[in-house]
């Protein structure tokens, strides 16, 4: 049996704000068609963890991999670090697909254009070729009727299908997912759901922050269970879900069943 | 209407101070442009630059900066000229030193204005741009700006109807202006009620113009608009 590649690996990622230690030592990595699901208590420092990986958040110490390539990072003036070259971040970024909670698709751009924005700007594709993505893409999310209207005119669902095909323009080597659904009204999160598990069934590597327990369970490879900015347990779904050792993860799953 | 005669020289200042105003509004624009990249600059040097220019042009009177522009401004050029051996005089001419000061009015005016739209922008729409690795400047020019435009275009409205009538200052020194016109007709016919009205109706006309120009703008630059128009 070959190993598979690692398609991230984060090393001891600490991020403080101040003296408020957010972050204290978080390694993990993913290899090639992973699903690693990042559970935890609101507070534990899931989305921080992955706002670090594209240097959204810039962590305070610790290394980032993506497809074995270490992004290059200098300890700044505040003391935290920064890309060493940012030719080096903009091109890894390109490669790493964020799904915000609030979508952040652009307003004043159509939904086509949203999608081929990336493509032409930072990819160099032709405006030709990137349309005929983006409506292979739009298809896929099930919004090809959409692709002319702005996004205030589309439900939270679909704008988070949008955003979501957005990032799959790219052909990012990871995605990952910041609480995708927890902006959404509860009728429209399957939707979104069905898209990320499709995603999932294709082989993409991804990391999904969520408190979606059911999906989590359903799609992940790996559960990960941060508390207060530490792992305090990880494993297969089974073994997190069924069989937790913490008490904490324990008491987590039962008011979260 | 003839106005006793005065009816072409009154239309002809019309056409300086629309010039006027609207080279002013070009040039303020890149001021302000770059006067609030600058107070939001990571470098301090350029935010304190721009602090000082907002706050030394808010501070004094237009009319103050169109005197010192003009007369000030050629006593310079001569200096600098005189340094290369030319010693002829040089006069700015009134259109030009006009347009500096106005200019660097409205720039310092409507620094504040794109700060303020710049600022109320979501940080997420340029999270979004810099997550799929967009540079910061295409970032900025590409998905921030032309939200900002939208944001900022209210405030701007109100800064070119201040600076349309900010241009009868530059009459004072010698610019053939409406204002001026007006002040020459009255002078020869010693009808001032005529000449002035006809002025003050003329620049009523002419900010009412502005006015429903940028509500046809701010229109446009909504994009929930845009689509209901299609």
């Amino acid at each position: 049996m070959t190993e598979k590649n690692i398609a991230l690996e984060l090393d001891d990622i600490h991020k403080s704000y101040g003296s408020l230690e957010v972050l204290k030592g978080i390694s993990l990595s993913a290899s090639d068609g992973e699903v690693i699901s990042i559970l935890g208590s609101s507070g534990s420092g899931k989305s921080t963890l992955l706002r670090c990986i594209n240097l959204l958040e810039r962590p305070s110490r610790g290394s980032i991999r993506i497809a074995g390539e270490a992004l290059d990072l200098v300890p700044g003036k505040d003391g935290d670090l920064r890309a060493a070259n940012s030719r080096q971040l903009e091109r890894m970024r390109s490669r790493i697909g964020f799904v915000f909670q609030n979508f952040n698709l652009w307003p004043h751009k159509s939904i086509l254009e949203n999608i081929i924005e990336a493509p032409v700007q930072v990819l160099g594709q032709s405006r030709d070729q990137a349309i005929s993505r983006a409506e292979e893409l739009l298809q896929r999310v099930g919004l090809s009727d959409k692709r002319d209207v702005y996004p205030a005119n589309l439900s939270g669902g679909q704008q988070q299908r949008v955003a979501i095909a957005r990032a799959l323009a790219m052909d990012p080597q990871v995605l990952l997912f910041d609480e995708p659904t927890s902006a959404l009204d509860p009728e429209l999160v399957n939707e979104v759901l069905a898209v990320m598990r499709s995603l999932a069934e294709e082989g993409r590597t991804m990391l999904i922050v969520t408190h979606e327990m059911r999906f989590a369970r359903e799609v992940s490879s790996q559960v990960v269970f941060l508390h207060q900015g530490q792992i305090e347990e990880s494993g297969t779904p089974e073994e997190v879900f069924d069989r937790p050792q913490s008490q904490r993860v324990k008491d987590f799953m039962a008011s979260h069943a | 209407m003839d106005l006793l005669g005065f009816g072409d020289l009154l239309l002809s200042g019309t056409w300086v101070t629309v010039k006027l105003a609207l080279t002013s509004l070009a040039f303020g624009l890149v001021f302000g442009l770059l006067g609030a990249a600058a107070k939001l600059s990571g470098f301090w040097p350029l935010r304190a630059l721009a602090t000082l220019y907002t706050t030394f042009i808010r501070g004094i009177p237009e009319l103050l900066l169109v005197l010192t522009i003009y007369f000030g401004g050629s006593m310079v050029l001569m200096a600098i000229a005189e340094q290369f051996g030319y010693t002829d005089y040089i006069e700015i001419s009134a259109f030009a030193a006009g347009v500096a000061a106005l200019s660097i009015a409205f720039g310092a005016y409507s620094t504040e204005v794109f700060r303020g739209a710049i600022q109320a922008i979501p940080k997420g729409q340029w999270e979004s741009a810099q997550a799929l690795g967009m540079t910061r400047g295409k970032t900025f020019f590409r998905i921030i700006l032309p939200q900002v435009w939208r944001l900022a275009l209210p405030g701007l409205g109100n800064l070119f109807q201040v600076l349309l009538k900010d241009t009868a200052l530059v009459s004072v020194v010698g610019l053939n202006d409406l204002m001026r016109q007006a002040y020459v007709a009255t002078g020869s016919t010693k009808q001032p009620f005529t000449f002035y009205m006809a002025a003050a109706i003329i620049y009523l006309g002419l900010t009412v113009l502005s006015t429903a120009m940028t509500t046809w703008m701010e229109r446009r630059a909504d994009p929930a608009a845009r689509r209901a128009a299609a």
